[in-house]
């Protein structure tokens, strides 16, 4: 399935004019554990050089009122003034997977940026950096492991 | 159109309306259990206790104090996060806490039958449903029982209306406030709720960073009660950049891990705090015995839904097929009908059949179908029920408004059949003014206006006979209303009184068939089924006939034995037939039960009137009288040497204590009296048993009853009660023909 999204995500990007495009469109894919309990709240984010938040990619899970149990991201994003509407979407359940287009600054590949994720269950578990990856063109399509709910991730570009 | 509002979501939405309900009592036992085995907070503050777990499990990361009073602490023990069950009072841990599978389960059954989206869309129908049904439920019940005053007044009808009813009742307010606030969440799950949500506290960007301090020394901490907390996010273990995320009932802020102070406090908005109240009572987490309350209602919604069916099914299975029909512009009669249940349809086709095949074109048409004008009409008649008190049924609430655009023409004439129960108050008082309205509306009267109690088929065929008779040929109206499944019922012996005073009155004592009815058959009011008390009503089927005539009966099933007294009517076809039968003799018979005619239980009095053989029944409640409640008996014959009937029993009764008093009264003796004569004389003693909660029933002829009930107001009159005031509370029954 990565491997067919990619393919495409190849042919859609070769028609775009390099040089011109800041942001590179990139797919997430993440394939959840099977736990006990609702759907997860997962953050996707970038942490500059120096570890401080950056900038948010992609949030599972709408109220807003959940979102403090999802304790790395939400020191960044709390003062960041972002919004966070369009890339928002559901939470995500117990051995569920989800994908996802998200579009990355090319200036941030292979500049010592990492992109971490979050994740939380109600009655459950706060995971702060379920997964944590340098972003570098190394790491496209390659599936990493997570800590807690995560139990495959990757991001292809 | 109430009802329509309350049958239709009723039939759609019950299945997963029952559905939610079920799940929803296994959840409220969530808060019960949670408050029977957690352990109350203490006096400890929130910095000691936050002080001795951190102690004890040096990865914390957060504790939470759930609405149950239960604590719980979140640590990491190198691989992810742990749960540990903490003591509310002394901080100690308890051991690793394991949420229930099965309430975990159950709520996400409860909320998205694990449907995601489409399920939370399903369960929030399902919410609006149950508060749909329950609010139109409570109009539809306040409507059929004649006003909001008389909301719990005693249920009338078959077992499943009745349990639907009761049920109802008891549980409406649990299932309105489950439903609202079932469909608040369910609004607010779908983001249509702004201002719910807790803000996003931004996180201080002015952190002391300096050396952190012991728990336990943190100022805001120890200034915050345990009852207050909500949870507390400990800050990353060598980052002096991170804080104290606190959430209280009252707000969410951060504190300085260096300097123990308040960094911000955001309080919850007024959104928010409603809210959370809303979820409180939904879930009754927090408020446990109100959970249970809703849980206990909501087991109600299974039976009502499958009660509510059949009623639906019931009513749907009654409704007349009318066939042959003839357009509104070339009848030259109209039968204009007015119902609410169905049963006046029933009469409305014999008639119509029987006209049909006496040569003349009939349109038959709900009364709000009333057309402008009936060009070739001759004839107009109307068969009307009365609902709840004295107001037009279902299919008739239109008609009196569009009788004012109706044209007569000249020589139509009318006729005008009320349906009812005599027992009510306003007993057809919709027909009488059905009457008047078209009489002043200039219309020749056809016939005087009529009606009939209890759906009398017997009173039916003699209307049908006048009717007959004002039309100029023979009208048979053989009404039959779905009669039951008859059985064969052999007499086993007989007693004869009366015959000496011209009032010949039979004891008939019938063998019971030895099978028994099925609870289906009850939940359908199947009468066919032989199981019956004394008040209960017996349809006999003379031979060659096909219209039942009812008699009360005067023994229970469990006797084994079916018991009635019959007077011989001179002509009366089923009367003379009974008083011809010899032991050994079979008759067809249903049982039609007659569950509003029943002695109150408990410990008040009960006082029985009756006259000739209308002491059937009441000489019955007396031998089941096992408990000894106080019974007084007032009996009415022609000459105790002749029509005494039940003379014995009432004597060994009177011994034995199943009766208390008995009170006689003879009218073909010297000083002779009727009944109601015999209790104008004990007004005092009357009043006196009213005044003590006493019920009184009346069993006998018209005449009889009208006496007594004239006798009884005015044993009544200085205590400001009346017969009607008795009768709305169920204290005054008759069983009268």
């Amino acid at each position: 399935m990565l491997k067919k999204i990619t393919a495409v995500l190849l042919l859609a990007t070769a028609f775009s004019a390099p040089g011109l495009a800041y942001a590179k469109d990139a797919t997430l894919a993440i394939q959840m554990t099977g736990y006990q309990g609702p759907p997860a709240y997962l953050a996707v984010y970038l942490t500059k050089p120096d570890g401080s938040y950056d900038s948010t990619l992609w949030v599972a899970g709408g109220k807003s009122k959940y979102y403090r149990h999802l304790r790395g991201w939400i020191r960044g994003v709390s003062n960041s003034n972002e919004r966070l509407d369009s890339i928002t979407g559901a939470s995500v359940g117990s051995g569920r997977s989800m994908e996802v287009g998200i579009s990355i600054a090319d200036a941030l590949i292979d500049a010592g940026y990492s992109i971490h994720v979050d994740t939380a269950v109600e009655h459950g578990a706060e995971n702060v950096d379920d997964v944590v990856l340098p972003l570098t063109q190394a790491i496209s399509g390659t599936v990493v492991a997570g800590n807690g709910y995560i139990s495959a991730m990757a991001v292809t570009f | 159109m109430l009802r329509r509002l309350h049958s239709l979501p009723g039939l759609i939405a019950g299945l997963i309306v029952a559905f939610m309900a079920v799940s929803g009592v296994v959840l409220s036992l969530q808060p019960v259990l949670d408050h029977a085995t957690s352990a109350q907070a203490g006096s400890m503050s929130v910095a000691a206790l936050a002080q001795t777990v951190s102690d004890a499990l040096p990865g914390v990361t957060r504790i939470a104090h759930a609405a149950s009073g239960a604590i719980t602490a979140y640590y990491d023990a190198g691989a992810g996060e742990v749960a540990a069950s903490i003591d509310p009072a002394t901080g100690k841990v308890l051991g690793a806490a394991t949420p229930s599978p099965v309430f975990a389960f159950f709520t996400e059954l409860h909320r998205s039958l694990f449907l995601d989206m489409n399920g939370r869309l399903a369960s929030g129908l399902g919410a609006l449903a149950i508060v749909v049904l329950a609010a139109s439920g409570l109009f539809l019940l306040a409507n059929r029982l004649g006003g909001w005053r008389k909301l719990f007044t005693t249920a009338k009808g078959t077992l499943s209306q009745r349990l639907h009813v009761e049920l109802a009742r008891l549980a409406v307010v649990g299932l309105l406030v489950s439903g609202f606030t079932g469909l608040v969440m369910s609004l607010n799950s779908f983001g249509l709720l702004p201002g719910t949500d807790a803000p996003l506290v931004a996180f201080p960007t002015s952190v002391d960073g300096g050396t952190p301090a012991p728990v336990a020394a943190l100022t805001a901490l120890q200034g915050l009660s345990l009852t207050e907390l909500r949870e507390i996010n400990f800050p990353y273990a060598g980052d002096a950049s991170d804080v104290f995320t606190v959430i209280t009932a009252s707000g969410q802020g951060y504190i300085d891990q260096a300097t123990g102070a308040w960094l911000s406090f955001v309080p919850n908005g007024l959104g928010q705090t409603i809210y959370e109240t809303i979820y409180m009572l939904h879930t009754g987490q927090g408020l446990w015995w109100f959970g249970a309350l809703l849980g206990l209602a909501s087991l109600s919604v299974p039976v009502l839904a499958a009660t509510g069916t059949l009623i639906w099914w019931l009513r749907r299975r009654n409704q007349p097929r009318l066939v042959g029909t003839v357009a509104a512009r070339q009848a030259d009669t109209v039968i204009l009908v007015g119902s609410e249940g169905n049963s006046t349809w029933g009469f409305a086709a014999t008639l119509q059949a029987a006209l049909t095949a006496a040569g003349h074109k009939v349109h038959a048409a709900p009364m709000n179908g009333l057309a402008t004008s009936y060009p070739a009409a001759r004839q107009i008649l109307v068969l009307t029920a009365t609902y709840g008190d004295g107001t037009a049924p279902a299919s008739a609430k239109a008609f009196l408004s569009r009788l004012a655009q109706f044209a007569p023409l000249p020589g139509q004439r009318f006729a005008v059949l009320g349906f009812g129960d005599r027992s009510f108050a306003h007993f057809c008082r919709f027909a009488e003014d059905t009457d008047q309205a078209l009489r002043l509306k200039g219309l020749e009267p056809l016939l005087a206006y009529d009606s009939i109690d209890r759906q009398s088929a017997q009173s039916f065929a003699q209307w049908g006979n006048g009717l007959g008779a004002a039309l100029g040929h023979e009208l048979a109206l053989a009404h039959v209303p779905v009669l039951p499944a008859t059985r064969e019922l052999t007499l086993l012996e007989r007693t004869d009184f009366g015959t000496e005073v011209q009032a010949p009155t039979a004891v008939l004592r019938f063998a019971l068939p030895t099978d028994k009815a099925s609870l289906l058959d009850r939940l359908l009011g199947r009468g066919q089924a032989l199981r019956f008390e004394p008040g209960d009503l017996v349809g006999i089927v003379p031979p060659g006939d096909s219209v039942p005539r009812y008699y009360s009966l005067a023994s229970s099933s469990r006797d084994d034995v079916l018991e009635i007294c019959v007077r011989k009517v001179a002509g009366g076809v089923c009367s003379e037939f009974l008083h011809g039968l010899e032991p050994g003799q079979a008759v067809s018979a249903f049982i039609k039960r007659n569950p509003d005619f029943r002695p109150q239980s408990g410990k008040a009095p009960v006082i029985l009137i009756g006259a000739g053989a209308g002491i059937g029944p009441l000489a019955g409640f007396v031998q089941a009288n096992r408990r000894h409640q106080p019974y007084y008996l007032y009996f009415g014959g022609r000459d105790p040497a002749s029509d005494f009937l039940y003379a014995p029993l009432l004597r060994a009764a009177l011994v034995d204590h199943r009766l208390a008093g008995l009170a006689t009264a003879f009218s073909r003796v010297v000083g002779g009296r009727y009944v109601q004569d015999r209790v104008r004389e004990d007004a005092e003693g009357i009043r006196k048993l009213v005044a003590n909660g006493a019920q009184i029933m009346v069993c006998g002829g018209q005449q009889m009853a009208q006496g007594v009930r004239e006798s009884i107001e005015f044993c009544l009159a200085p205590l400001g009660e009346s017969v009607s005031s008795l009768r709305a509370k169920g204290r005054y029954l008759e069983d009268v023909y």
